[in-house]
C-alpha cells in the first residue's frame, strides 16, 4: 500500500469529503421536498446518515492503493477483515442503491447480454453488469484486492463471487456455514472456527498487516454494541404510534450492513436511538394517523420504496417490523469478546436464511405479537430464492395460528421489469379492503 | 325508484350492471374495452341504462372496479375486483366459499366468508399463463372463434398434452401440433387442461374450500369449466353471464354504501 495514497485517503476522509459534501448539500437545499401530510416530521438523523454513507462511497475513489479493499457479502463476518483495516465494499448494498436509483433493469440487461440468466439474483446481475459496463450511481467503485463471501445468506454468492474472482483476478475467501436443520452442532462450530484460522495468513498477505488479537476483540465489542443498539432502534417501533417506519429502517440499515465493526456506525445508531426515544416521549409518530400496524417479510422492493411508503401511510397503515431489518439485530449479540471466533461462527451461522423454517415461523410469530401487528405483507422476491421459498406455508400457518390477514406481492428487489404495477396495486388495495371490512 | 351501478373496467371487456333498491339486476351490458377506457365505461353505462330502460338521473351511486377502476369519471368509489367478485358470487350463489375468477389478463382464487367478505386470495403473477389472454391468442392461432372453443373441447375424442404454461411457448407448441395434423379439438382440450392446471396450482396455495363459483369471461367456456369440475371432483356454480359478476359486486357495494350513508 502506498503511503502517499494513504495520506490522500485520510485527508479526504477527515477534511476533503466533509467540505465537498457540505457544498453539495447547500446546493440541494434549494429544492426542498413537498411535505406530505400523511407523515410526521422527518427524522433529523437522516442527514447524518446521508453524510456517513455518501462519505463511505465517496472515499471508495481514494481507497485503491491506500487501503486493502475487500468486496464482502452482506452476511459475511466482516469483523475479521476490520482487524486488518480493509476498506469494505458491499455489492448488495450497492445493488440496493442502484435499485433506489432505478438503475436495476439497465445493469441487469448488461449482465444478460454477457450470458447471465434473467433468473439469476438481480444483485448479482447488477454487480456483474457494473463489471462489464463500469456504470454505477456511486461514481466509481474501488477495485477489490480480495473477495469475501459467506453462503449463510444463499448459495448464489458462491458462484457470483467465483465469477468476480475470475474477472477481477483476485483471491476469494469463502466462509462456509453449514445449514441449521435443527440446533447448531459443536462440530459445525469447530469447522467454522478452523476456517477463520486458515483465513488469517491470506488476510495478512493481502493487507500487509499482522493479525492483532486485541484489535480484533475491540472490533467484536463494537460490532456487538452496534447490533444491540440497532435492535433497540428497531424496538422503538413497538411504541404506538411508532416513531419510524420500516421504510425508514430499510434506509437506516446501511451502516449496520456496510460499516459494522466501525465506531462510526455505533455512534450513528446511538444518535438515531436518542432521537427516536425523544419522539416516543413526545408522542410523535412516523405517520400522522397510525391505525393499523404491519409486518414486512423479505428484502425491500427498492425501486418502489417511496410509492409504497406513501400508499400505506395514506391508509394510516405503518410497517413497524420486518424480518429483513431484524436480521442484523437477531444473532450478532451472540458475539463474545472472550471467545471471538466461536461466537462469530455461531452469530453468523444462525442468521435467518441459514436457519430452518420453524425458526423463521417462531421469529415471525414473536415479532407479530411483540409489535402488535395487524397484517402481514409478504414480498415474494424473484431474486432471493432462500428468502422466498416457504413463504406460502409460513403465511398459511400464521393466518391459521394468529388470524393475521396477509397479502403476497410478487416482485423483485431491483429488477423492476418483473414488477406489474396494476396487479400489485390490486393485491394491495384488496388487502386494504379486507382489513377495513 | 333508486338504482345503483357497478362498472367493471377490465382488460378485454367493460361490464356494467344496474341494480334496483331491492338488489335485483334490472339491466347490464358487456362491451369491448378497446383503446379508450373512459369511453368504454361511458358506452357500457349507456347500454346498461338502455337495457334497464332508465335514465342516468335515476342512478344514486356508482362503484368502479377492474384494472381501469381509476378511469371511470362518474364513479363515487373504486373497489378492487377481488372484493367485487367475492360479493357478486356470494349474492348469486350464497353457499359460495371459493371463487375462481379467470379474466382477460389475470386469474384469481378468492376465499369468501360470511356476507361475501374476502377471507384470503391469490392471483397469477406477471404472466399471461392461465388467463383469458392465453385462450385468445390460441383461438386466433387455431382460427376458431373464442366462443366456440368450449364446444370444440367437449367434442374432442382424445387430448394433446401442452407442456408449456407460458403463452409464447405454448403458441409455438400449438404451431408444431398443427403442423403434425393433430385435430383442432384435441389441441383445444389440451390448452384448456393447461389453464386448469395453472389455476389449480394457485388453488393449491390457498386451498379449495366448500362450494366453488367460477366468474370472469373464461367461465363461459364449457370446456374449461368441465375440466375444472373434473379436477375438483364436484360441480361448479356458473352464472349465465359470468362476465358481469364483478360489476354486480360493485353495484351491490354501491347500493350498500348509499344505504349506510342514508
Amino acid at each position: 500500500m502506498s503511503s502517499v495514497k494513504n495520506l490522500r485517503y485520510n485527508f479526504m476522509k477527515d477534511l476533503g469529503a466533509p467540505v465537498l459534501m457540505r457544498f453539495s448539500s447547500l446546493r440541494k437545499k434549494r429544492h426542498p421536498r413537498k411535505l406530505n401530510p400523511d407523515f410526521g416530521p422527518a427524522l433529523k438523523s437522516t442527514n447524518r446518515l446521508k453524510e456517513i454513507m455518501t462519505r463511505h462511497y465517496f472515499l471508495s475513489r481514494y481507497a485503491e492503493g491506500a487501503k486493502p479493499v475487500a468486496w464482502v457479502t452482506s452476511g459475511a463476518p466482516v469483523e475479521l477483515l476490520r482487524a486488518f483495516d480493509f476498506y469494505t465494499f458491499y455489492p448488495e448494498n450497492h445493488g440496493a442503491l442502484c435499485g433506489t436509483q432505478k438503475m436495476g433493469p439497465e445493469l441487469c440487461a448488461v449482465a444478460e447480454e454477457h450470458g447471465y440468466h434473467q433468473d439469476l439474483c438481480s444483485y448479482a446481475r447488477i454487480d456483474l453488469g457494473h463489471y462489464f459496463s463500469g456504470k454505477t450511481p456511486a461514481g466509481k467503485l474501488p477495485k477489490p484486492d480480495i473477495l469475501f463471501a459467506s453462503n449463510n445468506i444463499c448459495q448464489t454468492v458462491v458462484y457470483w463471487y467465483k465469477a468476480l474472482a475470475h474477472y477481477w483476478k483476485v483471491p476469494l475467501l469463502l466462509f462456509d456455514t453449514p445449514y441449521n436443520f435443527d440446533k447448531i452442532k459443536e462440530h459445525d462450530i469447530s469447522y467454522m472456527v478452523r476456517q477463520f484460522e486458515e483465513m488469517i495468513p491470506l488476510l495478512e498477505r493481502v493487507s500487509g498487516k499482522r493479525f492483532n488479537y486485541q484489535k480484533f476483540q475491540e472490533i467484536i465489542y463494537i460490532a456487538k454494541e452496534t447490533s444491540i443498539t440497532w435492535g433497540e432502534v428497531l424496538a422503538t417501533m413497538k411504541a404506538r404510534p411508532a416513531p419510524m417506519t420500516i421504510f425508514d429502517a430499510f434506509v437506516h440499515l446501511a451502516p449496520i450492513v456496510s460499516l459494522r465493526g466501525l465506531p462510526v456506525a455505533l455512534d450513528y445508531y446511538r444518535t438515531l436511538l436518542s432521537e427516536l426515544k425523544e419522539r416516543i416521549d413526545h408522542g410523535v409518530g412516523a405517520i400522522t394517523n397510525e391505525n393499523k400496524r404491519l409486518m414486512w417479510d423479505n428484502i425491500a422492493i427498492w425501486y418502489k420504496m417511496r410509492d409504497f411508503s406513501d400508499l400505506f401511510a395514506e391508509q394510516g397503515m405503518n410497517f413497524v417490523t420486518a424480518t429483513y431489518t431484524n436480521a442484523w439485530a437477531e444473532t450478532i449479540y451472540y458475539l463474545d469478546v472472550n471467545q471471538p471466533f466461536e461466537s462469530m461462527a455461531k452469530a453468523y451461522s444462525l442468521v435467518i436464511l441459514n436457519n430452518n423454517l420453524n425458526n423463521r415461523l417462531e421469529l415471525m410469530e414473536r415479532l407479530i405479537k411483540e409489535y402488535q401487528v395487524d397484517g402481514l405483507v409478504i414480498h415474494s422476491a424473484r431474486s432471493c430464492k432462500p428468502y422466498s421459498v416457504g413463504q406460502y406455508d409460513l403465511r398459511r400457518l400464521l393466518m391459521y395460528r394468529l388470524k393475521v390477514p396477509s397479502v403476497v406481492i410478487e416482485a423483485d428487489i431491483t429488477d423492476s421489469r418483473v414488477y406489474s404495477e396494476g396487479q400489485t396495486r390490486t393485491r394491495i388495495e384488496a388487502f386494504f379492503e379486507a382489513m377495513e371490512s | 325508484m333508486d338504482y345503483f351501478t357497478g362498472i367493471d373496467l377490465g382488460s378485454l371487456s367493460t361490464n356494467a350492471v344496474i341494480l334496483d333498491a331491492d338488489r335485483e339486476i334490472t339491466g347490464f351490458s358487456i362491451v369491448q374495452t378497446g383503446a379508450n377506457s373512459t369511453e368504454a365505461a361511458e358506452e357500457a353505462l349507456d347500454k346498461a341504462l338502455a337495457n334497464a330502460c332508465i335514465g342516468r338521473e335515476q342512478i344514486k351511486g356508482t362503484v368502479a372496479t377492474g384494472y381501469g377502476r381509476g378511469s371511470v369519471p362518474f364513479a363515487d368509489k373504486k373497489v378492487t375486483e377481488i372484493s367485487c367478485h367475492a360479493l357478486g358470487a356470494f349474492h348469486l350463489f350464497p353457499d359460495t366459499n371459493t371463487v375462481i375468477d379467470i379474466g382477460g389478463q389475470d386469474s384469481k382464487v378468492i376465499h369468501v366468508g360470511e356476507g361475501g367478505k374476502v377471507l384470503d386470495f391469490t392471483m397469477n403473477d406477471k404472466c399471461a399463463a392461465g388467463t383469458g389472454r392465453f385462450l385468445e391468442v390460441m383461438a386466433s392461432k387455431l382460427q376458431v372463434n373464442l366462443d366456440e372453443m368450449g364446444d370444440f373441447s367437449l367434442n374432442a375424442v382424445g387430448e394433446v398434452r401442452i407442456s408449456s404454461v407460458c403463452t409464447v411457448f405454448a403458441e409455438s407448441e400449438v404451431i408444431s401440433l398443427v403442423a403434425k395434423n393433430h385435430p383442432k379439438e384435441e389441441i383445444i382440450r389440451g390448452l384448456h387442461r393447461s389453464i386448469v392446471n395453472r389455476v389449480w396450482s394457485m388453488l393449491s396455495t390457498i386451498g379449495v374450500q366448500g362450494s366453488v363459483t367460477m366468474s370472469g369471461g373464461v367461465a363461459k367456456n364449457k370446456g374449461v369449466v368441465s375440466l375444472m369440475e373434473e379436477k375438483l371432483g364436484r360441480a361448479i356454480h356458473v352464472y349465465t353471464e359470468p362476465q358481469i359478476v364483478g360489476a354486480l359486486g360493485a353495484a351491490l357495494l354501491s347500493q350498500r354504501k348509499v344505504q349506510c350513508t342514508g
